[in-house]
């Protein structure tokens, strides 16, 4: 059984989609996806282990040898990207039945479920392939049902927005492929282990030059880079909150977790770094994201808007950290996507919370929120404490080691950037903080109460790990630097 | 009992966080909730003392308790600069929570418990910052002392608390996020280590611009000692109750900033390598020129509070001129600056809010002929006023004298004059208030009805601390062998 870890981790979400529609009752689906959910954590959680101990696993789809049939390699790095997807969607999914109750038409809700494991199966399933023809697949798999997720929220303009993500998802899809299906043509492989093998060999070509560029945009689409974001906002704010929750803390990891397999593994470092000026631009691009989308932050007055933009600008801490082309940048960035799944998934389920028992995500909404519902709103100035980077909380782990990163390279003027552009961060929490403990209550809003457990529990599940991992760092930092050695090819 | 001194260093920092359970399950019955309070804060009281015992022995005592990154501990142990600044603060917290009694109830203050709780939590990291081992763990308590005295700060929840409380955060957390952590981690970087080591960690071979930068960028982080242009968080913060803002920012919070730049100043840099840094001189004026300028900006608030708050920031500047001075006598000025100011400003603030409380007045021109009524706070204020200024019989006498010796020995003529000049400004902004108390005014007007001081836990504690500013000029010697302590371990 042990053996077929690395498939069953992608298909056992994949198979108990469909399966929903055999049970009648909605309460009774939501229990499944979270048994599944659960076990999907689970194999994950087994398969780090496994890694950790003895190294990358290679599994043989159907006992058919690469680069003929499709392999799935399991290394450091995919293995922490599927402990993240798997243990947040777990979370999230707890709390999911009486959110959705609220935001959805009962008839959807077994819907809703099959296509939230879908999600989960082909988020996975792009992280554990190794093969570059099966990532675009699920990037598909991925995106439809996300599409259909944001378009469920109630308020017409999720439809717009989901539109919007259609179009834009679209076309990096389709570079995606465009980019994959010219080194197909060039190398006549498509599993990974293989291409970085034959791509040296043809790297000199205008169309490897062509393709990786394809590749890269497609890629920096999905993972909302500033400028190409514009999907994001728009996405997060009108999808029913528990999806926010969900893609907030995991979507854009995985778009990050492509954009580093391919400029790593696939292609290797010095093509992506030195023929090309990736790493000048990123910088400039992440540091961009940084500034304007935590200023834009500052101005909304939806909250969920606010959120998702800080995600943009949390990306670009990630690039930045990415594109130090250095063991210590790299960890930064693996650190980062660990603790900002956990500062964001924390946020945002606190938003849902609130947004069941208000029915609103205005930040005018909040007024007085601080007394009624005291122990959501302790949970959202945690994380957003943690997302400051407050000592104690995960994301002073991941400023400490993105700024050792960048001294290590001696941009110290970038160090002095990064730490100005975390204190916008100050301004856009705190605005929340104001509102909700200084401001008197609403009159209409008199009668609100705490969230239900079925909330607090998830949330602070969540609260508490930022803590937690904030205090006693082994794991996330050993598993980050774990991988990003074996990227670098050092060994530990 | 037979704690180990190991166990009563780890339980000065848990004890009152332990407290807070307390405090919070006994909110209900106030007289209850404030026995939680007393009790732990004599028990606490009874560690710091027994630790300075046993540090006066020659005992080493340190603690290990987790390394949150490689190579990054959270550990504390006892040195003579810690052991004193534990002192004050475990001593005037008890003065204090006796004052809060009894200015609180008679002003009917709100959220009570509130009150208490994070007070509590601000004395836990105090405490983590007295007695921790390395500027890493420094960090984390001095973050945390931010934000648990926020809600302190806008105690009152107005839109002008809102406001002091904006500038508060806003300037303490931008300048340990953009300045302090960037030393921190420069220091880790170009050191390899953040431990506290007596002679500092850099090598002798340190690049002196890399190193006179993060000196700078220490000063001007550590946002708490109130340098100039960076001080504008204390007078906003004076919107809180009276008590809050007689400890936190007479004595932990602010402390706790000049404490740190203390700190890094012997035990980071070492005094050798800080005479020779090039921002070395750039600093000092700074700190001469926060001296000056915000004893001038206190003379011109008639706000009682807002005086006595630019008169702590021209007081702090003292402090960080004394560590700058990489000298000996520097050094001992400023670390006995450290415990007289505190007893001083307490004094100050406490007849502040006894005034308040007692005669609802808070501005310096409507207290002519307030002594008639006050008598007692009148005089405690005076003897205060006279410890700030520098002359006997109280205890800011040896510690100005100090920090002039300092000057002299290193020849900075400027700052000799400079703190000459400031002692002068001082009795300008200060005296004339008892003195126009006691002397002016109608014998008609409205303070002759007879002796109406504030509520007698409150007298208590200003009798207490006043007491203390005389104690610490008659009797001096073991605050001067702490201090004189600090250099030669």
């Amino acid at each position: 059984m042990l053996v077929h870890l690395p498939i069953l981790q992608v298909i056992v979400p994949l198979m108990a989609a469909p399966l929903c529609l055999f049970l009648s009752k909605p309460r009774l689906v939501w229990l499944f996806a979270l048994i599944v959910s659960g076990l999907s954590f689970l194999i994950s959680s087994l398969l780090l282990e496994q890694v950790m101990t003895s190294g990358t696993i290679v599994y043989e789809l159907g006992g058919w040898e690469a680069p003929w049939g499709i392999e799935y390699r399991i290394d450091q790095l995919n293995a922490f990207l599927l402990l993240i997807i798997s243990a947040i969607s777990t979370v999230v999914l707890f709390a999911a039945n009486t959110s959705i109750s609220k935001e959805i038409p009962e008839n959807k809700h077994t819907i809703f479920y099959i296509l939230y494991l879908l999600s989960l199966a082909s988020m996975l399933g792009i992280v554990a392939t190794g093969d570059a023809f099966n990532v675009f697949v699920f990037l598909e798999i991925s995106s439809l049902s996300a599409y259909a997720l944001i378009a469920l929220g109630e308020d017409r303009r999720a439809l717009w927005a989901s539109f919007q993500y259609l179009i834009m998802g679209t076309i990096g899809a389709t570079f995606i492929l465009i980019g994959i299906g010219l080194m197909y043509q060039m190398t006549g492989t498509l599993n990974m282990e293989d291409l970085s093998k034959r791509l040296p060999e043809v790297e000199q070509t205008r169309t490897v030059f062509t393709a990786f560029a394809f590749v890269i945009v497609g890629v920096c689409l999905k993972l909302a880079m500033f400028p190409l974001h514009l999907w994001l906002p728009n996405a997060y704010a009108y999808a029913p909150s528990i999806v926010t929750a969900f893609f907030a803390a995991t979507a854009t990891k995985v778009a990050v977790y492509l954009l580093i397999r391919f400029t790593f593994s696939v292609f290797d470092l010095s093509f992506s770094f030195t023929h090309l000026p990736l790493q000048l631009l990123f910088v400039v691009l992440g540091l961009v994201g940084i500034f304007v989308a935590s200023t834009a932050a500052i101005y909304q007055t939806n909250i969920k808007l606010l959120f998702a933009y800080s995600s943009i600008a949390q990306i670009g801490y990630m690039l930045v950290g990415y594109s130090m082309t250095s063991v210590a940048g790299l960890t930064a960035t693996l650190l980062h996507m660990f603790n900002h799944a956990l500062i964001k998934g924390a946020l945002f389920l606190a938003l849902a919370a609130v947004v069941y028992r208000i029915g609103s995500a205005q930040l005018s909404q909040f007024q007085g929120l601080g007394r009624q519902m005291p122990i959501t709103m302790a949970a959202i100035v945690i994380g957003g404490l943690s997302l400051i980077g407050v000592p104690l909380t995960v994301g002073f782990v991941s400023k400490w080691y993105l700024v050792m990163a960048v001294i290590q390279n001696g941009w110290w003027p970038l160090a002095v950037l990064i730490l100005l552009g975390s204190l916008l961060a100050v301004v856009y929490v705190w605005r929340i903080v104001e509102t909700a403990y200084f401001k008197p209550a609403l009159a209409s809003s008199e009668t609100i109460k705490e969230a239900p457990l079925s909330f607090l529990i998830p949330i602070w599940t969540l609260v508490l790990a930022n803590i937690y991992f904030g205090i006693d760092t082994r794991l996330s930092v050993q598993v980050a630097q774990a991988a990003s050695q074996s990227l670098f090819g050092v060994s530990p | 009992m037979s704690l180990s001194l190991e166990t009563m260093l780890q339980l000065s920092i848990i004890l009152p966080l332990l407290a807070t359970i307390g405090i919070v399950v006994t909110g209900r019955n106030p007289n209850l909730r404030e026995a939680v309070t007393i009790a732990t804060s004599l028990v606490l009281l009874y560690f710091v003392i027994s630790l300075y015992q046993g540090l006066q022995q020659g005992e080493s005592i340190s603690v290990h308790w987790w390394e949150l990154l490689p190579g990054l501990n959270v550990s504390f142990s006892i040195e003579p600069l810690g052991m004193l600044f534990a002192l004050i603060a475990g001593f005037l917290w008890l003065i204090t929570t006796i004052y809060a009694i009894g200015y609180m109830r008679s002003h009917e203050e709100q959220n009570q418990t509130r009150f208490y709780t994070c007070f509590a939590v601000a004395i836990s990291s105090v405490m983590g910052i007295a007695f921790a081992d390395n500027l890493f763990t420094l960090f984390i308590f001095y973050e945390v002392l931010t934000l648990s005295t926020y809600p302190l700060v806008t105690h009152a929840g107005t839109e002008k608390a809102k406001q002091g409380g904006r500038i508060y955060l806003g300037i303490l957390i931008s300048t340990s996020i953009a300045f302090f952590l960037l030393a921190v981690i420069s220091t880790w970087f170009v050191a390899g280590t953040l431990d506290f080591k007596p002679g500092g960690v850099f090598e002798s071979n340190v690049n002196k611009t890399v190193a006179g930068a993060i000196l700078v960028l220490f000063i001007f982080g550590i946002g708490k000692a109130a340098i100039m242009p960076f001080h504008r968080w204390l007078p906003a913060a004076m919107v809180a109750p009276t008590p809050v803002s007689a400890l936190l920012h007479a004595v932990a919070v602010v402390k706790a900033g000049v404490f740190t730049v203390l700190k890094v100043c012997v035990f980071i840099f070492g005094i050798d390598l800080l005479a020779i840094l090039p921002s070395t001189q750039f600093l000092l004026y700074l700190a001469g020129a926060s001296i000056i300028l915000a004893s001038l900006v206190a003379m011109r608030q008639d706000n009682l509070k807002a005086r006595l708050a630019y008169s702590t920031v021209s007081q702090l500047g003292y402090i960080t001129l004394g560590a700058l001075l990489a000298s000996q006598s520097g050094v001992l000025g400023s670390a006995m600056h450290i415990a007289t100011h505190a007893f001083g400003k307490i004094t100050l603030f406490f007849c502040a809010g006894a005034i308040l409380v007692a005669a609802h007045k808070s501005n310096i021109s409507e207290m002519r002929g307030l002594g008639r009524q006050m008598p007692i706070t009148m005089v405690a204020f005076l003897i205060a006023s006279l410890s700030i200024i520098g002359v006997p019989p109280t205890g800011g006498t040896w510690s100005k004298w100090y920090l002039l010796m300092g000057t002299i020995e290193t020849e900075q003529l400027i700052l000799m004059a400079t703190l000459i000049l400031s002692s002068l400004l001082n009795i300008a902004y200060l005296l004339p208030i008892p003195f126009h108390a006691f002397f002016s005014g109608d014998k008609t007007d409205t303070y002759s009805g007879g002796i109406k001081e504030a509520p007698l836990p409150s007298l208590i504690a200003i009798c207490v601390t006043t007491v203390g500013c005389l104690i610490l000029f008659i009797y001096p010697q073991p605050l001067y062998d702490l201090s004189n302590a600090i250099l030669s371990k």
